[in-house]
């Protein structure tokens, strides 16, 4: 048998099925009977609704019902609940306007659910859907922040002045402000980060099912967090108590975060399957998810570092305005607060900071956590504005980080922005980068790209991201609706197998693989032997779910605490067995031994024990070996590392190459190198999509102009390059299994070395920052308008 | 309604669809075949893509009655009736060429055709710029590129096993 | 998609037949058309698949002229050795277009019945001074494209082949849409029997045109050097999220320079 331990490269145990057509997506499952669903959405960024006639709809064939927002909201049906709730800088809460599930009223953006018709096929459903006529009386709309801030600006919500969802601020703004005025010098940069459209590959889709008899519910649905769901579908919009609502999140065709927030088409084809007591799917066109799955991102930002004559950060201020969209999606106030204002640190050793941030609401889709969740917004603000502090002070790019990096003998390191980190080395991870890349001879690579006609550029970026979300206290604090915890189920089963169960869930991470290694060495049996659940509400006690690359820090923790729970159990009942003191019982290689002796028992004799309990220690213990550990994280995890990329730019055309990417990454203890590996290169895709590719483009009234992939570009395989991934590891010191998590390193450190390295590319042509995404038009454009001098010469 | 008749992995079918279905609903919800996936509505993702008479092709963009007396072979008639992989399911396994698994389908049945039409074998560009037609959200690619690689020297004779990944 | 009727004659005749039906629509690769119907922007009663009829498929080289039928597909035409031989700036740009799966499906007939302003043919047939045969009548290229989705086809014709004279110097060029990979600005330079020719796809606002600025230097000095100094007049061009007018403009010179210098 292959070396299977941890950090074994182990092939995914998922793979089988996904490679042979056999996976069970949402999409996949058909019930008995089952009903089509197909929204009616609003055209207009912003309008209210003057009359809404059914007639013809319902009268369609094959149609069972069509149902609108007066229906829901006649059954007391509740708005789309928001998780977090942020406090304005006087202490008063954030405006936190209603969510129908249907709009009533009025429709806030193209794409807005207005209706819902329900026939026997999609192509009925989607024929009548066009009979539905909805009478607007068109008003105009406020799509970008600009927009909605602008004085007289149309009102997304009544009740809402100016817009503005909260005016929130971190930081000492004194402290901050005496460090500028005693400044040698300050960098100053205006960036913006763009709005992007997640896109996983399978379209969200959710299957609604209630049972007349027992009156319980079951949706299936594309979700990263079925506990969730459950929870804020079940308590908040639907009134249906835990025990009768099942939530089933089934192979899961990637998230990046889309897929963490309770939308509204769960509670409706819930809530529609009771009234026409048969099952309701419901499948996302993409056009759909384009319009209807929280975008990401969307920030403008100014930020300014104050210097000393050394180049040492001294103080840095940040003002953010950032897009909610039309309502608040399930996390989206704290992402542009506690995942992004609390990072402004990143590595460095700033001692004052002080940021604001103005959240405000526009006639578009809902903005919510993408891939990163602030992290990217944070990381690529500093290590742009680090680049534009070296070009202030007339300092090399990593000589300036280097004088500013958090040394490792400060850990942990308290930042002036509310964290505590625990552990790093990025003098460690520059160092490997640098060498892993080539730094050094980057030079020579610039002339032989200039002798072949190209501008060759090179960028870095020593970030830093928290993540492991998050101790529950700690986040309660700050807004957070929910615990942040992890649950395991370890099962033990008579004969020694052992079933897991895991609040996490995997689409696309690996789990089934990961958990299972983790476990099998943890109790020493091979992997086999070990079986990973997730995904299913009515199996796994409880979870919050897949998000905040938190799976294996929180949810991995938590297995390792329920595990420990069966050793200390087991412990005892070999200590029956072999007549001696549980104390001196040792736990190894998956036998229970009698320390100094050569006498044990394996697990699978103490399972079966346990389960017929003939020989047993029945008045003190009871029967069976099943053991339940809820998590709570004491603190985030702090990955971070170091990023290099280089560029070369046709200049006639403008087209941007990445042509190396090198990645080394401190993200903790690393279990299966395979997985890691992946995990990154696929952020670092996301992130270079971010810099070179991406971005949603609303026009001026809010039509969504890149609505679709024929305008959303896409990354494909030809705009990426091999991506190399190290590693370069110091383990946290707060949980058990030392490990940080890998899943959002990629997208947050990537985009500002790309950035870096266009403008590096640029360096002769007058710019010193460019903003995302460096199209082929924007990077022709600088060309254009700022030819070099020596083409002058 | 109209009648189609074809092979599906090898296995005959008959069928009556609308003029309107899509070879991509005939196989998902008529003949139950789920690994055919519908990713996008533009015809951009290649989720969808299965092959019809040897050439691959995106079951969203094409009629189901149009695929009348063809042979039509998807993700679950790949590997050996024995449960043997394809070298291309063998290759995206021993790489890590996957995450979630949805564009999987898609990419493999890309791939097998890319391949099978340039015997001379691709350059990792070539195989870059030969997926042109399907999208992967999850692996950045890098480890797809490998994976075709690796199964082109199995699939052309040249090595007989599948080289290994590095571990 | 709506409903409607599927047909698939085996003959130019019935296919003619069906489509006297002015609600009714062809289908050749339908690479297009399906998206189309997908998105219910057409509604057709009936759709005419042209597969069946073999008297469209194929292609034959013979005395300076080179005849594709109207069905023959994307891949045939990037394959044959015939064509690589003749004009290989047409194997080539074949190679290029849409994905592997579009070539595998979509046709030469419906890429230049269809006229999509994003197409490559067209720019294949105009600089190359090709001949649009339909089972009526034969229409020089210069008469056959007269706007965006627009051309000299009327109700119900339908394009059997395209006969391109050999030329001496081709090459297409093109820079495709970030996004959706179609041509943002294709440039086919020629000079042949016809003269030189050079035609723009991708760019106009009235889908293909030729470049008689272009066509003028390359006719003096047939180098890339040529076009130093020509501009495109940006009026009549399209401009969007991924490319202004001006923009495009620009490429048209790069990619007109490239394809100069690519045919030698």
């Amino acid at each position: 048998m292959a070396f299977e331990g941890i950090g074994a490269s182990v092939k995914r145990r998922e793979d089988l099925r996904f490679l042979s057509g056999r996976g069970n997506y949402t999409d996949d499952i058909n019930r008995p009977g089952q009903l089509h669903a197909v929204l009616v959405r609003s055209p207009h960024p912003h309008a209210r609704i003057t009359g809404i006639d059914t007639a013809a709809a319902k009268a369609a064939p094959g149609v069972a019902a069509v149902f609108v927002g007066a229906d829901l909201a006649a059954e007391n049906i509740g708005g789309l609940p928001c998780g977090w709730q942020i406090h304005n800088k006087d202490g008063s809460p954030m405006a936190e306007p209603p969510h129908p599930v249907l709009a009533i009223g009025k429709v806030r953006h193209v794409g807005d659910p207005v209706a819902v018709v329900i026939a026997e096929t999609k192509a009925q459903a989607k024929d009548a859907a066009e009979l539905v006529s909805v009478s607007y009386d068109v008003l105009k709309g406020a799509p970008s922040l600009e927009a909605a801030l602008r004085p007289g600006a149309p009102l997304v919500h009544d009740e809402v002045g100016g817009n503005l969802c909260y005016d929130w601020h971190i930081g000492d703004k004194d402290a901050t402000d005496a460090a500028f005025a005693g400044a040698h010098k300050v960098a100053r940069l205006e960036l913006v980060n763009n709005r992007l459209i997640p896109n996983a590959m399978e379209p969200r889709a959710a299957v609604g099912e209630f049972d007349t008899m027992s009156g319980d519910y079951t949706l299936y649905t594309t979700s990263q967090n079925p506990h969730v769901i459950r929870l804020l579908m079940g308590a908040f919009v639907l009134h249906i108590p835990e025990h009768k609502l099942r939530v089933v999140a089934p192979d899961v065709g990637g998230g990046f975060g889309s897929k963490i927030y309770h939308y509204a088409e769960e509670a409706i084809v819930t809530w529609a399957s009771a009234k026409v007591k048969r099952p309701v799917k419901w499948t996302a066109d993409r056009t759909e998810s384009f319009m209807s799955d929280a975008h990401g991102r969307d920030h403008v930002t100014v930020a300014e570092m104050a210097m000393d004559a050394n180049g040492k950060f001294l103080g840095l201020r940040v003002h953010t305005h950032a897009n909610m969209g039309a309502y608040l999606s399930t996390f989206a106030p704290c992402v542009p607060t506690y995942l992004y204002a609390t990072l402004l640190a990143g590595t460095y050793t700033t001692p004052a900071i002080y940021a604001e941030v103005k959240a405000v609401f526009t006639h578009s889709v809902p903005v919510d956590a993408y891939r990163g969740a602030g992290r990217p917004e944070a990381s690529f603000l500093i290590e742009r504005l680090v680049d534009q502090c070296a070009i202030a002070m007339g300092m090399d790019r990593v000589e300036i980080r280097r004088r500013n990096f958090i040394p490792s003998s400060a850990f942990p390191y308290q930042t002036p922005v509310a964290l505590q980190y625990d552990s790093g080395d990025y003098v460690a991870t520059l160092e490997a980068c640098l060498k892993a890349s080539d730094w050094a001879g980057f030079e020579a690579r610039r002339a032989a790209a200039k002798a072949r006609g190209k501008l060759r550029g090179i960028g870095i970026s020593t970030y830093l991201e928290a993540c492991g979300i998050a101790p529950s206290a700690v986040v309660g604090s700050l807004g957070a609706r929910a615990g942040l915890y992890e649950v395991a189920n370890i099962r033990v089963n008579p004969t020694g197998s052992i079933t897991v169960f895991t609040g996490t869930h995997s689409h696309g991470q690996g789990h089934e693989t990961t958990f299972a290694q983790l476990m099998a060495a943890k109790f020493g049996v091979p992997m086999d032997q070990v079986d990973i659940v997730h995904g299913d509400t009515a199996r796994i006690p409880f979870g919050m779910g897949t998000y905040g690359s938190r799976s294996l820090a929180v949810g991995g923790s938590a297995m390792d605490r329920a595990a420990d729970k069966i050793i200390a159990k087991g412990k005892k009942i070999a200590a029956h067995l072999l007549e001696a003191d549980a104390a001196d019982i040792e736990f190894k290689d998956g036998k229970f031994q009698v320390a100094g002796t050569d006498r044990s028992k394996a697990l699978a004799e103490i399972s079966l024990t346990a389960y017929v309990p003939h020989n047993y220690p029945i008045e003190e213990l009871e029967p069976g070996l099943e053991e339940t550990a809820f998590y709570d994280p004491k603190n985030f995890t702090y990955p971070g590392g170091c990023h290099i990329c280089e560029v070369e730019i046709d200049p006639d055309t403008g087209v941007v190459s990445v042509v190396n990417f090198t990645a080394v990454d401190d993200v903790g203890r690393v279990i299966n190198p395979m997985i890691v590996e992946g995990q990154v290169q696929g952020g670092v895709a996301q992130g270079i999509g971010q810099a070179l590719l991406e971005t949603c483009v609303y026009d001026a009234d809010g039509q969504l102009l890149s609505g679709s992939m024929m305008d959303y570009t896409m990354p494909r395989a030809d705009n990426l390059p091999n991506i190399s991934v190290g590693t370069s590891v110091t383990l946290c010191t707060h949980n058990p299994l030392g490990v940080k998590g890998c899943g959002e390193v990629g997208a947050i450190g990537s985009p500002p070395a790309v950035i870096g390295a266009v403008v590096d590319a640029l360096k002769d042509h007058g710019i010193t920052h460019i903003d995302m995404p460096a199209t082929p038009q924007k990077v022709w454009g600088i060309i254009n308008a700022n030819r070099p001098r020596m083409a002058a010469e | 309604m109209p009648q189609v008749s074809l092979k599906v992995n090898g296995k005959p079918v008959t069928a009556e669809v609308e003029g309107r279905t899509l070879l991509v609903d005939l196989l998902r919800e008529t003949l139950r075949l789920t690994g055919t996936h519908v990713g996008c509505d533009t015809s951009q993702c290649g989720a969808c893509v299965v092959h019809i008479d040897g050439e691959s092709v995106k079951a969203c963009t094409i009629l189901a009655v149009q695929v009348q007396g063809s042979d039509v072979l998807t993700i679950e008639g790949l590997a050996a009736a024995d449960g043997t992989l394809h070298p291309m399911q063998e290759a995206f396994r021993e790489y890590h060429a996957l995450q979630c698994g949805f564009c999987t389908p898609g990419m493999v049945m890309s791939a097998i055709d890319l391949v099978k039409k340039n015997p001379k074998g691709l350059s990792e560009q070539e195989i870059r710029e030969g997926l042109e037609g399907n999208l992967c959200r999850c692996t950045g690619y890098h480890n797809i590129v490998k994976a075709i690689d690796a199964a082109q020297q199995v699939m052309h004779g040249k090595v007989k096993e599948l080289p290994r990944a590095a571990e | 998609m709506y409903e409607f009727t599927y047909h698939r004659p085996g003959s130019v005749a019935d296919a003619v037949k069906l489509l006297a039906d002015p609600d009714a629509r062809a289908m050749s690769g339908g690479m297009t058309l399906i998206p189309t119907l997908k998105q219910r922007l057409a509604r057709p009663t009936a759709v005419v698949d042209l597969s069946g009829i073999g008297e469209l498929k194929g292609i034959t080289v013979s005395g300076g002229t080179v005849k594709i039928g109207g069905m023959t597909t994307h891949a045939t035409v990037a394959s044959s050795a015939d064509v690589a031989k003749a004009i290989p700036a047409l194997a080539k740009l074949a190679a290029h277009i849409g994905d592997a799966q579009v070539r595998n499906r979509g046709t030469m007939g419906g890429s230049v019945a269809n006229h999509d302003p994003a197409a490559d043919y067209p720019g294949a047939v105009l600089a190359l001074g090709a001949t649009v045969h339909t089972n009526t009548r034969a229409i020089a290229a210069d008469d056959f494209f007269n706007g965006m989705f627009s051309t000299a086809l009327e109700p119900g014709e339908i394009v059997t082949a395209i006969s391109f004279p050999v030329p001496e110097k081709a090459a297409y060029v093109k820079f495709p849409n970030p996004a959706s990979r179609y041509a943002m600005v294709g440039v086919f330079v020629a000079k042949g029997p016809a003269g030189v020719r050079v035609a723009v796809t991708g760019a106009g606002a009235n889908g293909v045109f030729r470049h008689a600025a272009m066509e003028a230097a390359l006719a003096k000095n047939w180098s890339a050097a040529a076009l130093d100094g020509v501009t495109t007049p940006v009026d009549d061009l399209n401009g969007d999220i991924h490319a202004s007018k001006e923009y495009r403009a620009h490429l048209i010179g790069v990619m007109a320079k490239r394809a100069v210098a690519a045919a030698g």
